[in-house]
């Protein structure tokens, strides 16, 4: 469960993102309390995904206030994202195929020698250590990523985010490329995470992906935010409910407080 | 679900060649040596070729005299095939250099032979240098504009070279109006390689031991830091072996470039030229290797450092393998784009040199066509133009191959109109088979 703490780790509050005349996000607010898995859900088109690209750095909102740490923060591309600890982990990965573990996993960053060039041994070092803590079957680090499985890849994507310290961790659609074992692996990676007390943001536009490893949803449709509920107080048709119909459950209706975490 | 699984569990090889003893034949041998097959498979056409035209030739082709030749002939267009790598891995195309390479050539001619001799003197000694400084300038300059307009502008690079291709060779004419230059300044003409414009023996023994030593140094270092971390191993044999293999075709090639004699009128006139004593009985000397095969030699070196041990070349390999991942990364690919034509520029600048003080004039049609050789060279050598793949090596292998049949064909008499036929043919059949390899090893 989320620890008691006084202000969220980000904080989304009102953001406006148009793009030519159509609104994608639409005044949407949701927050992120270390330690906590949040999961954004909706169709495709909801807008989940551009919402996200204003924390991650990868588009710009029109409005709307971004916190961190109850700090305005302002977040213009993706170096200034990795700046807040905010990382992302894209729906296509984002590894470069081509390269191998250890090249993805410090791709922009990379480790030098005093002498200024790569460092590919101390790189392999570290990339070894991280996958022996996240995923102690990987050994392939010799070989270009495009020659690892789909869980093997996205073990690879998440070190990277984890590597460099994330305090805030963005997945989009994190398994949904995935088979059952690969799945079963990444949610167990999720859940480690989180007792590390890193804040989780999970997109998804499949209820089932998200529901069990999520402490609250927060569902959008036609990019205006449908609501938070905490998961412990709903059922999978109710969140069904909220995607499709675009409204809150009855019995959470006048329940105006279901966006804070753990309260009473 | 299944098939993964099983491709999964397929692909569970283990990582390095430590289980070495398990593996049996060439393929384990090849495996456990860590070595680069497509490196092997172009070694080894290179020298079935070789072997083959020296059999039509009637011996004429392993020789001393015509493997000379062949370094020196190919040298123009491996220098700027090795940036043509990046260029390609990046998933760009550059069309002009030969016209880059013809403009540059024509304003170096008339700096050296027009300009500088009115201010210093004719062959003032350093008339080559400011010449060639102008000319590198120059280089830069051309590729950061073709950069710029591609990375900053956006304008795909096929058109952004093809306007090039055209512009260049326009202005290459304007800057005489037409007119050859020529002579040449003295030093300037010895990055040719002429009789002059070689290391000679002893030089270029020292040469070849150095390229040995570093060779050396660069396997055992790399076995050291790997041990220093306890990282897994391939055995010591198979790096001495690497080493003595390596070793032997440096000292081999050496050997070769000192067992082609200099004329000896040709002597003679370069030991007068020197001051040295003729001693009685003649003057026995030898070319040794020529200086533009050094010239491709260190870039070559220096080249593949770039692409392999800095942050630039592991950035150039990321955007080819994945633009949209390397900008979520944070490079800034088009600074990178910028970067990397602006090298091919310099690199088109360095050929210009090596082509004009071959040819001991500035013509405007210098480097006609190159452009064409130098892709097909990149790409002979396994460079793929879907991006993300190439290497360094690979391309002067590549202009070697093409290279040769060139040669070979001519000392063989085929007309010139056959020759393109076959190179035509050769191009196509070496991506062929390079794609079949790759889809074979499932790259």
């Amino acid at each position: 469960m989320p620890t008691d703490t006084a202000h969220p780790l980000v904080a989304l509050s009102d953001i406006h993102v148009s793009f030519g005349g159509i609104k994608a996000v639409d005044g949407v607010s949701c927050d992120l309390y270390p330690g906590e898995v949040v999961g954004l859900l909706g169709h495709n088109g909801a807008g989940k995904s551009t919402l996200i690209k204003v924390l991650s750095g990868a588009c710009h909102s029109d409005s709307g206030d971004i916190r961190i740490n109850d700090q305005k923060a302002v977040i213009r591309n993706a170096r200034d994202a990795r700046a807040y600890n905010i990382e992302t982990i894209y729906q296509t990965l984002a590894l470069a195929d081509n390269l191998d573990a250890a090249a993805n996993l410090f791709l922009g960053r990379e480790i030098l020698t005093s002498s200024g060039m790569l460092d590919e041994v101390r790189m392999e070092d570290e990339t070894r250590k991280i996958m022996g803590r996240l995923n102690p079957n990987f050994r392939k680090f010799a070989a270009p990523v495009k020659a690892l499985s789909g869980g093997q890849r996205q073990s690879v994507a998440i070190a990277r985010a984890v590597y460099f310290d994330a305090k805030v961790l963005i997945m989009d659609e994190p398994t949904a490329a995935l088979g059952v074992q690969e799945t079963a692996m990444v949610s167990e990676l999720i859940k480690q995470l989180k007792s590390e007390g890193i804040g989780i943001f999970l997109i998804s536009h499949d209820i089932h992906d998200v529901f069990d490893l999520s402490d609250r949803l927060t569902v959008m449709k036609n990019g205006r935010l449908v609501g938070t509920v905490r998961t412990e107080e709903v059922s999978k048709e109710d969140v069904l409910g909220m995607i499709i119909l675009g409204k809150m459950p009855d019995h959470l209706e006048d329940g105006s407080e279901a966006g804070k975490p753990s309260a009473q | 679900m299944s098939d993964r699984v099983q491709s999964l569990s397929d692909m569970e090889q283990p990582e390095t060649p430590g289980s070495a003893e398990t593996r049996s034949g060439i393929t384990g041998m090849v495996r456990t040596m860590e070595l680069d097959l497509r490196l092997l498979g172009m070694v080894g056409a290179l020298l079935l070729i070789w072997v083959v035209l020296d059999l039509l030739t009637g011996g004429r082709f392993i020789t001393p005299r015509n493997l000379f030749n062949l370094s020196v002939q190919t040298a123009s267009v491996a220098v700027m095939a090795t940036g043509m790598v990046f260029v390609i891995v990046t998933r760009h195309i550059d069309l002009s250099v030969g016209s880059v390479l013809g403009v540059i050539a024509m304003v170096m001619g008339v700096v050296q032979a027009e300009i500088l001799p009115d201010l210093l003197g004719f062959n003032h000694p350093a008339n080559w240098i400011i010449t060639i400084l102008v000319g590198l300038c120059l280089g830069l300059l051309i590729g950061c504009l073709q950069g710029w307009v591609i990375g900053y502008l956006a304008v795909p690079a096929f058109i952004v070279t093809l306007g090039g291709l055209l512009i260049w060779r326009g202005a290459a004419w304007w800057v005489t109006t037409g007119r050859t230059v020529a002579p040449l300044d003295s030093t300037f003409i010895l990055f040719g390689g002429g009789v002059a414009g070689t290391m000679g023996e002893t030089a270029s023994w020292i040469f070849g031991a150095i390229m040995a030593a570093l060779v050396i140094y660069g396997i055992l270092r790399g076995r050291r830091r790997r041990q220093l971390f306890d990282f897994p191993l391939k055995p010591l044999w198979a790096d001495w072996l690497n080493i003595s293999v390596l070793t032997l075709a440096v000292f081999g090639f050496v050997a070769a470039m000192n067992a082609y004699p200099v004329p000896a009128r040709a002597a003679k006139r370069l030991a007068e030229a020197k001051g040295w004593a003729i001693p009685e009985g003649g003057l026995e000397l030898m070319h040794g290797i020529a200086i533009p095969v050094v010239i491709v030699a260190l870039i070559a070196i220096a080249m593949t450092i770039v692409a392999r041990r800095t942050k630039f070349g592991r950035y150039v390999f990321a955007i080819g393998g994945n633009p949209q991942a390397a900008e979520l990364s944070g490079i800034d690919t088009r600074r990178m784009t910028l970067y990397i034509f602006t090298l091919m520029g310099g690199l088109c600048a360095i050929s210009a040199v090596i082509a004009s003080a071959r040819l001991q004039s500035a013509a405007n049609d210098l480097g006609t066509l190159d452009e064409l050789r130098v892709i097909a060279a990149a790409v002979i050598g396994g460079t793929s133009l879907a991006g993300g793949i190439g290497t360094i090596y690979g391309a002067i292998l590549g202009a070697l191959v093409m290279q040769s049949l060139q040669s070979g064909m001519a000392l063989i008499g085929t007309n010139t109109s056959l020759q393109s036929i076959v190179i035509g043919f050769v191009l196509i059949l070496a991506v062929w088979v390079d794609q079949v390899y790759r889809r074979r090893i499932g790259e």
